[in-house]
């Protein structure tokens, strides 16, 4: 019973740090995933389209070696070429998701069948019209996996960003490590658990009532 | 009307699919094009649409030429059965067949009430089938619904590539009979792709038969049946179908005895002949079995004073015992029920059994019509 009582104490002093920590770690992933499926999306699409099978094994090469760089040493690569703080630290997350929303966009897209293809060009679908309702609504289930997968490990990578003095709940872990302190490691890692499965339920939603229209 | 005059095909890897193709697609007519696997059927009707640019040659399009048209309203236009449906699975049944209306911007009662009527016309109840998705339905349900929404836009050129080819047979009869009923209720020009005989023979007007990305004989299935170019055309046609167009000798279709009478008996008996017989002509004969000529009822009896070689009916002619069938077919449309059969040296022989020789004609068509 003394370990609850103590935690509710914990809370009422903190609740307001709580909240910054917790604002800071929603900004910066939120920050990172938007621009990662505005840019990556796009990106993979355009690839499906690219006939140039070198440029399109070249670009799979480098998302592949961002992927490859442990996420620490990425964080610390990116001190010397943009300083610390919040940019360093969404430039290399968003580094770090590139592939694995790429790759699950090209695959979407080329699971498309050539023959509901040629079923929509034959019938008079200009390009555009036919990306958005044939190829895109097709490829979704495959892209919005893509996008939650990619969300999940964002808020989990997010934690680490705050060895770049970025902030986030990994300011709480750091320093409930630092001062022993388990209630401040405890919450900080259930936060971050909770935001990863509260927007992957947001997520599916969202998922569910795209591939109704 | 579409032509294709001396049209060439060189795909991108430098394979000749097409080598000098002329065809005219007459409007109000379903055109079949059959031939082997890789003959360049579906490359053909792609041209059409513009899926597949020809490299020489020239299309046109109501007399327009299609490289002058913009592709994507001339797609609008045609309508389009891919080989294996195509139906787009993340849509509603409602939605794959408004597809091209709402391309077109059509309103949306418009569409509306289109839909239902094209689902009503392959005997699927809007109510049931609308909303459904494609994976909801059985395989004919999906070709049926493959074939109407290319009709959606009510387009007057329909495309359709083996539209019924993972049929069985039975759904299969059922949609090649829908096809016909709508092509005269509709009247659209309809260029089918088959490899199907028997599906070609039935449903077209005219039959285009390709080889190695030419064309080996067109025309109606009459013609090919009756006159196929070169073996290749027999083969592909088949015995069994060659062997039962063939009409039987003129001699198996022969009726004797037969009712006649001499020219030197009176008219009276003549008349009394045709009555006692119940027929309302006879022929004529010498006693030594030469033919006269043919006496009718009618000419009997209002002119029973004359003699009956006075009385033949110069209408009546006969034929000779080594015509051949298909000739005599032709003579028979005046419509004359006695025809003699006489021999080279005009000895009657007996009369042309009719009923016999439509009772042949019957089984041949397959009980479906009469003579062309
Ligand atoms: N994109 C392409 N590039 C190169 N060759 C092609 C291409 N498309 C088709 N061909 C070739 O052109 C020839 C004709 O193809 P097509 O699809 O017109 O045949 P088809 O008569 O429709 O055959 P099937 O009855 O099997 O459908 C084939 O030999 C095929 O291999
Ligand atoms: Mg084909």
């Amino acid at each position: 019973m003394h370990v609850l009582t103590d935690y509710f104490q914990f809370w009422s002093e903190k609740y307001a740090s709580i909240l910054d920590y917790m604002t800071e770690h929603m900004i910066i992933s939120f920050t990172v995933i938007i621009i990662t499926v505005f840019v990556t999306v796009p990106l993979g699409i355009y690839m499906t389209k690219l006939k140039n099978e070198k440029i399109k094994g070249l670009m799979f090469h480098i998302a592949n070696i961002f992927q490859t760089i442990p996420t620490i040493a990425l964080l610390a690569i990116m001190i010397p070429i943009l300083g610390i703080g919040f940019t360093p630290a969404v430039v290399a997350l968003f580094l770090y998701s590139l592939l694995p929303l790429l790759r699950n966009t090209y695959a979407g897209m080329q699971s498309v069948d050539p023959e509901i293809i040629e079923a929509a060009k034959g019938m008079g679908f200009g390009t555009f019209e036919r990306l958005f309702k044939i190829e895109l609504p097709m490829a979704l289930p495959y892209v919005m996996s893509g996008i939650r997968v990619t969300s999940v490990y964002i808020i989990s990578w997010t934690t680490l960003a705050a060895l770049i003095g970025a902030g986030g709940l990994g300011d709480l872990v750091l320093a409930g490590i630092g001062y022993n302190d388990k209630f401040m490691i405890f919450t900080g890692t259930i936060l971050a658990i909770m935001i990863a499965i509260f927007l992957d339920f947001i997520l599916g939603k969202m998922e569910k009532k795209l591939s109704k229209v | 009307m579409i032509e294709l005059k001396n049209i060439d095909k060189v795909y991108e890897d430098g394979f000749q699919a097409l080598k000098n193709i002329n065809i005219a697609f007459e409007d109000g007519k379903i055109n079949v094009l059959i031939g082997p696997s890789g003959c360049g059927k579906t490359t053909t009707m792609k041209l059409i649409n513009r899926l597949v640019d020809y490299t020489d040659g020239q299309i046109l399009f109501d007399g327009e030429n299609i490289k002058q048209m913009n592709p994507i309203e001339l797609r609008r236009k045609i309508g389009f059965v891919i080989q294996n449906i195509g139906l787009f699975p993340h849509m509603t049944i409602y939605n794959n067949v408004a597809t091209v209306p709402k391309l077109l911007r059509w309103d949306r009662q418009k569409i509306r009430a289109r839909v239902k009527e094209l689902l009503h016309m392959v005997n699927l109840d809007p109510k049931t089938y609308m909303n459904r998705y494609p994976s909801e339905l059985s395989g004919g349900q999906k070709q049926r619904i493959g074939v109407i929404r290319a009709l959606a836009a009510e387009p007057s050129t329909i495309l359709m590539d083996e539209p019924f080819s993972a049929l069985d047979p039975i759904s299969r009869e059922q949609l090649q009979d829908e096809l016909i009923r709508l092509q005269r209720e509709i009247n659209k020009t309809i260029i089918f792709v088959t490899h199907d005989m028997d599906e070609a023979l039935k449903i077209a007007d005219q039959i285009i038969l390709m080889k190695d990305g030419h064309i080996v004989q067109k025309g109606t299935p009459q013609e090919i049946l009756e006159n196929p170019a070169n073996d290749f055309v027999k083969e592909f046609i088949g015995e069994k179908r060659l062997g039962r167009r063939e009409l039987p000798a003129l001699a198996e279709l022969i009726r004797t005895p037969f009712i006649s009478t001499l020219d030197d008996s009176s008219t009276e008996h003549a008349i009394e002949q045709m009555l006692k017989h119940q027929v309302a002509t006879i022929p004529v004969m010498e006693k030594n079995g030469k033919y006269v000529g043919t006496v009718n009822l009618y000419d009997a009896l209002s002119n029973k004073d004359k003699q009956l070689t006075d009385l033949l009916d110069p209408s009546v002619i006969p034929i000779n015992e080594i015509d051949k069938t298909e000739d005599v077919l032709r003579h028979m449309k005046q419509g004359k029920d006695t025809i003699p059969v006489l021999s080279s040296d005009q000895n009657m022989i007996g009369l042309l059994d009719q009923t016999k020789l439509f009772h042949v004609l019957h089984e041949m068509t397959g009980g479906e019509c009469g003579v062309k």
